[in-house]
């Protein structure tokens, strides 16, 4: 922060008032006063966490997913219960007395995943129950509403499940941080497996989500497959929550393409996988192959919803409870035992962002929001499940290695649907941050309004 | 002039304003006395007053009325976007274009009454949200809502300072708005007793009565030589302008404008918040406003932790039980809540919450005085 | 042509699907009034029942075996079914056709169900503004949702059409168009389903003294009234018949569209649309608009369509719905005076 700002407020007074502009500068650093406060700084002996989590609507099992994660994660700083990946983190600086020696509160909310309820949850969370970081969140709609918010107010927002790019590019904050991966990187672990499964010769017709996240995807999904050598026959665009998508499956049948792609996310997918293959896709041939569908992203609860639809069917996933790391064992059992079913990516993501925090505190040595984020950029770490991760100080975007997974054809169990096919290495799906664009903005503290 | 406003509604004005100026102070015992709900509170306290002008008054059931709230949202953001993030154009800019947009609707849908008005209304409205979240991207950004950003051109700010470092934040002259904080509170506030002001005097005029003629017959009315439709469509603007208030005064507390804001859950909240008060009540909506906003911030917030801190005076088995049994009432059984006191509200007491004020008030007179505001509570209706 | 064919299949299957849905809707509108928002509920409801009935089918009963691990630390579950052993072989076969059976389950669970409704509550609203029952409706339609999503969570369950109906028809046979027109068996047996079921409800009324009582109620509930009918029996059997079709057709659509707690809510607004369009009061024209929509919902989606108007398969629903209902002032059949004030 070399740059000076002229105290706006005081000058559109002036001007709105004597219609002068004042051309002497009454410069100074803004929130000087502030130097080591920022919002909700804790001064009892507990620090309050912010779980912002989809409690109603289609995403409510998710979101209770995550809460169970959070509060679990909540557990072992304070010292309770076996500690879970604690144990295998690969940071130490936490210590199980809770945060720099504070215990570890919480309070919930739900976002009803949409931007205006999960912003108003947020803000009750700050202004009322003085949270000092806000995280959860179920699609990417609510993480860039909820993380622009926190920029504004000053507050850290640990994004749990948003997958579109524009979390960490066009629309990055500084204040915000995402450890799940985005549609870019589905695309590029994806292409290769696909190329490598069905061949380099196949027409791809896309079915896309109309929304922005539904477009990264394609997006990516498209450039990675091409890449490939594969060609694009046609992309349609289905209105989100269209539940009977046979109108846009039957152009589908006969227009030479043999593989069919879906960008849909949860309830979407659920329905568009079903009916597409009750139009007989999995058995068809075209062009002499198998006729073959694709769901870039999966998550367990859309696979246990689309049932035997998904069996065979590739996707990616940022984490599964099956990947054999000794941080995911640690956390498998921990959060097994407590809940008696393993746990989900959405669990996985919502408790490491908790631990990341915290870890991020007990490293900066302070709860002052711009020491915390300088903590967490370029922080590298391991033993939280996702093996060697960084978060990348440019985007604020976590890069450990992307899981390409496919449905199960004869599961043990009903958390037994999706196998791991391939660990793609971080390396591989690192980008560079310029080609979203974005501006993190300043790391200035604020003293919550 | 003030001569349509009797004695007893410049009463009920001094305590409704005094509530509401009161309120961070009046609502700290239940938990709603932070800048956020309050906000929230007068924002759709205003969209509820705006809606009864057209739905309390002449009967006329919109179930669109949430696009002129989007519409109103989207403008007053494209305002701070390009051009100053002061709250004054975008609130002019937001009614404008509410207001137009409302009037070009109204035409329309004013031509039938009834049911298939409803239908009309609603159609319009969920082809604007459904555009809105997708084709209209450029000009609404879709799914993730519209945003401010370090590099729009703001080309009236820009003439007088130098932009920081971070977003800025609306501000009336000054005062900031949006970034939580009272005096994001106190404009809300403010223009929300204009709006109740306003609503008030025009329950009392002769376009009220107007009004009102036409909700309980309309040919009567045509018959006497009146041609409804120009009051039925200036009812139709003046409430979709409240709407559209409404919308900027959500982006200015808060600047984002998303889709979800035109969808028909949005616009079926209005019509139960406006029930649930009272219809055709002055203070009614405002209430019903409150009532479910507080339920949506406040009920979906209590975790079995808040319900152990609730019940710590009991001993330690009656209390599980009490927390099982209220936790299914609150935290993500928030809406179960709130669908109960609908029925429960609407079963014992017709007229909505203000049916039950009136009875207790008329218990505390020892006899019913009839009110001048009396809702439609035992208004004859056919059953086709 | 082809692709004409099948979105005309299409359009026939989801008018089918919304001619069914408003069907009990607007027979409710029409007979007593009442704007039913739990419409969507009663939906809901019937496709609850085939999931309640195929997870009482697959009970199974849990045994924990601490000698064993699962892999996330708890003691190994065994799991052996009970009803299905218990009946065997013909559990198999219940299980495979679990959905059809659930409809002649549906029929009487939605019938208490709707005459408990109409008795215990929408009974009372019949002489009350219809703000009122817009509120107390929808708080009953959050209420059953909740209750519902407590008791099988909020992420959809799947249920899968008998084994025999699960592939395609070669539909193109018939046009002589060989295997170019693939159709789903259960979409056909759907449309078929609700094509019977809205005959059912017409001959119902045409060719019954019952039917005929209630058409008359219809048209004029007090003279109905003054002839000594008791209209009020009258209308609980209405309002359980417009139950059981709003039951049934949820049950049918569990294998097309996996159900959740919430799908009642993702078509009430399109229902109500439908209802409106055909015209109030009037069954034709709600069947008909059904089938008008799914039509034109269909031919919307075509990439041919949608590249001239871009983003038109959004809105068609609703466009068509404002340009009826501006050309034809009670939609395609509506009666004069009702609901227009």
């Amino acid at each position: 922060m070399s740059k000076l700002i002229i105290n706006r407020r005081g000058l559109l007074k002036a001007g709105a008032m004597g219609g002068v502009v004042l051309a002497a500068p009454t410069h100074f650093i803004r929130n000087a006063y502030a130097e080591d406060m920022s919002c909700n700084m804790p001064t009892g002996d507990t620090v309050v966490f912010g779980f912002n989590v989809p409690q109603s609507g289609p995403y409510a099992d998710e979101g209770a997913d995550e809460l169970k994660a959070y509060q679990l994660a909540v557990k072992h700083l304070n010292g309770e219960g076996d500690g879970g990946a604690l144990a295998t983190f690969s940071s130490k600086a936490l210590k199980g007395n809770g945060v720099l020696g504070k215990k570890v509160a919480y309070v919930t909310g739900d976002t009803q995943t949409k931007s205006d309820a999960a912003r108003d949850s947020a803000k009750r969370m700050i202004e009322k129950e003085g949270a000092i970081m806000i995280t959860g969140g179920s699609s990417s709609g609510v993480a860039v509403a909820v993380q622009s918010l926190c920029q504004d107010m000053g507050v850290i927002f640990m994004a749990a499940l948003t997958h579109s790019n524009d979390t960490t590019g066009k629309d990055k904050k500084r204040y915000g941080f995402r450890q799940f991966f985005n549609a870019y990187m589905s695309g590029v672990a994806l292409g290769p497996v696909l190329a490598e499964a069905y061949g380099k010769d196949r027409r791809a017709y896309h079915l896309t989500a109309d929304y922005t996240w539904g477009w990264t995807q394609e997006e990516s999904i498209k450039n990675a497959t091409e890449a490939q050598g594969w060609e694009t026959v046609n992309a349609v665009r289905t209105p989100l929550g269209a539940g009977d998508f046979s109108q846009y499956l039957t152009p589908v049948l006969n227009s030479g393409a043999d593989v069919l792609i879906l960008n849909h996310y949860g309830k979407d997918m659920v329905n568009s996988l079903t009916q597409a293959v009750q139009f007989g896709m999995r058995e068809k041939q075209v062009n002499g192959k198998n006729f073959e569908i694709v769901v870039p992203l999966f998550s367990e609860l859309m696979a246990e919803g689309a049932g035997d639809a998904i069996k065979g069917i590739y996707g990616t996933e940022n984490w599964n409870w099956q990947l054999d790391t000794a941080g995911t064992k640690a956390f498998v059992q921990s959060y097994g035992k407590e809940y008696g079913a393993p746990p989900s990516q959405a669990a996985q993501v919502a408790y490491s962002q908790a631990i990341l925090y915290a870890d991020a505190c007990e490293r900066a040595g302070t709860f002052f929001a711009p020491e915390v984020i300088k903590a967490l950029e370029g922080f590298e770490f391991d033993g939280l499940g996702n093996g060697k991760t960084l978060y990348r100080d440019s985007d604020h975007q976590c890069f450990h290695d992307v899981l390409v997974v496919q449905g199960k054809e004869n599961p043990k169990d009903k958390y037994d649907t999706l196998e791991i096919k391939k660990i793609v290495p971080a390396s591989e799906v690192t980008y560079d941050p310029a080609i979203f664009g974005g501006d993190l903005g300043p790391y200035d503290a604020k003293t919550c309004g | 002039m003030f001569s349509n406003l009797s004695s007893r509604d410049w009463t009920m004005f001094l305590i409704f304003s005094g509530v509401v100026l009161a309120a961070p102070v009046l609502f700290q015992p239940i938990g709603a006395a932070y800048p956020a709900i309050l906000q929230k509170f007068c924002i759709f306290g205003l969209f509820a007053i705006g809606f009864n002008i057209l739905f309390g008054l002449t009967g006329y059931l919109s179930f669109g009325h949430a696009a002129f709230l989007g519409v109103g949202s989207y403008a007053a953001v494209w305002s701070f976007k390009l051009f100053t993030m002061n709250v004054v154009p975008a609130v002019i800019l937001a009614i404008i274009f509410a207001g137009f947009f409302a009037a070009v609707i109204g035409f329309i849908s004013l031509r039938r009454s009834g049911i298939y008005f409803s239908i009309i209304t609603l159609a319009f409205a969920q082809m604007s949200y459904n555009l809105a979240y997708s084709v209209l991207t450029p000009l609404t950004n879709g799914e993730t809502g519209l945003q401010l950003s370090l590099n729009d051109p703001r080309v009236i700010d820009h003439m007088f300072i130098e932009p920081g470092a971070g977003l800025p934040r609306t501000n009336f002259f000054g005062i900031d708005v949006s970034g939580g904080g009272l005096s994001g509170f106190y404009f809300t506030a403010v223009l929300l007793i204009i709006g109740f002001y306003i609503s008030m005097r025009i329950f009392r005029s002769p376009f009220g009565l107007q009004l009102k003629a036409i909700k309980s017959n309309q040919n009567r009315m045509r018959y006497t030589g009146y041609n409804t439709r120009p009051y039925l469509i200036a009812a139709f603007v003046i409430s979709g302008v409240y709407a559209g208030l409404a919308g900027a005064l959500m982006a200015c507390t808060d600047p984002l404008a998303g889709a979800e804001r035109m969808q028909w859950t949005a616009s079926g909240e209005v019509v139960l918040m406006t029930i649930l008060g009272g219809v055709g009540t002055l203070v009614g909506p405002v209430i019903g406003a409150a009532v479910i906003k507080y339920f949506e911030n406040i009920f979906s917030s209590f975790n079995d932790n808040t319900l152990n801190q609730f019940y710590s005076f009991l001993p330690e088995p009656v209390r599980e039980a009490f927390v099982t049994v209220s936790g299914l009432f609150v935290g993500e059984g928030w809406s179960l809540t709130l669908g109960v006191v609908f029925m429960l509200i609407v079963i014992f007491l017709p007229g909505g919450i203000m049916e039950g004020v009136r009875r207790i008030a008329s218990l505390f007179k020892g006899g019913n005085k009839g009110d001048g505001n009396a809702a439609v509570s035992g208004h004859p209706q056919a059953a086709e | 042509m082809d692709a004409l064919i099948l979105q005309i299949l299409n359009g026939l299957d989801k008018g089918g699907a919304y001619a069914l849905i408003a069907l009990g809707l607007t027979l409710v509108f029409g007979t007593l009034g009442v704007v039913n928002f739990a419409h969507g509920a009663l939906f809901m409801l019937g496709a609850f029942c085939a999931v309640t009935f195929n997870k009482f089918l697959t009970l199974e009963t849990v045994t924990l075996d601490p000698t064993q691990q699962t892999p996330w630390g708890t003691a190994m579950e065994i799991r052996t079914p009970v009803v299905e052993a218990y009946l065997g072989d013909f559990g198999a076969v219940l299980i495979n056709y679990s959905v059809p059976v659930s409809v002649l389950l549906a029929i009487p669970v939605m019938l208490v169900i709707g005459i408990v409704m109409e008795r215990g509550l929408i009974r009372h609203f019949y002489n009350r503004p219809h703000a009122d029952q817009i509120l107390v409706t929808f708080g009953l339609a959050i209420v059953i949702q909740e209750i519902i999503k407590h008791y099988f969570g909020a992420n959809p369950i799947p249920q899968s059409a008998p084994a025999m109906f699960s592939g395609t028809a070669q539909v193109g046979m018939l046009f002589g168009l060989g295997d170019a027109i693939p159709y789903p068996w259960w979409r056909l047996v759907y449309l078929f389903f609700s094509l019977a079921v809205i005959g059912l409800v017409f001959a119902f009324l045409q060719f019954t003294t019952y039917g005929m009582v209630v058409r008359a109620g219809m048209r004029d509930r007090e003279t109905v009234g003054l002839l000594g009918i008791d209209i009020g029996r009258r209308f609980t059997v209405v309002f359980g018949i417009a139950a059981v079709v709003a039951g049934v057709a949820g049950v049918m659509y569990t294998p097309v569209l996996p159900p959740d707690f919430h799908m009642g809510m993702d078509f009430l607004v399109l229902s109500f649309v439908v209802v409106v369009v055909g015209g109030m009061g009037s069954l034709g024209g709600a069947v008909a608009a059904g089938f008008l929509l799914g039509i034109l919902q269909s031919f919307a989606s075509m990439n041919e369509v949608k590249s001239i108007f871009p983003g038109i398969d959004q809105i068609i629903i609703y466009l068509v719905a404002v340009v009826i209902l501006l050309t034809m002032p009670r939609g395609l059949m509506g009666r004069k005076g009702v609901m227009e004030d």
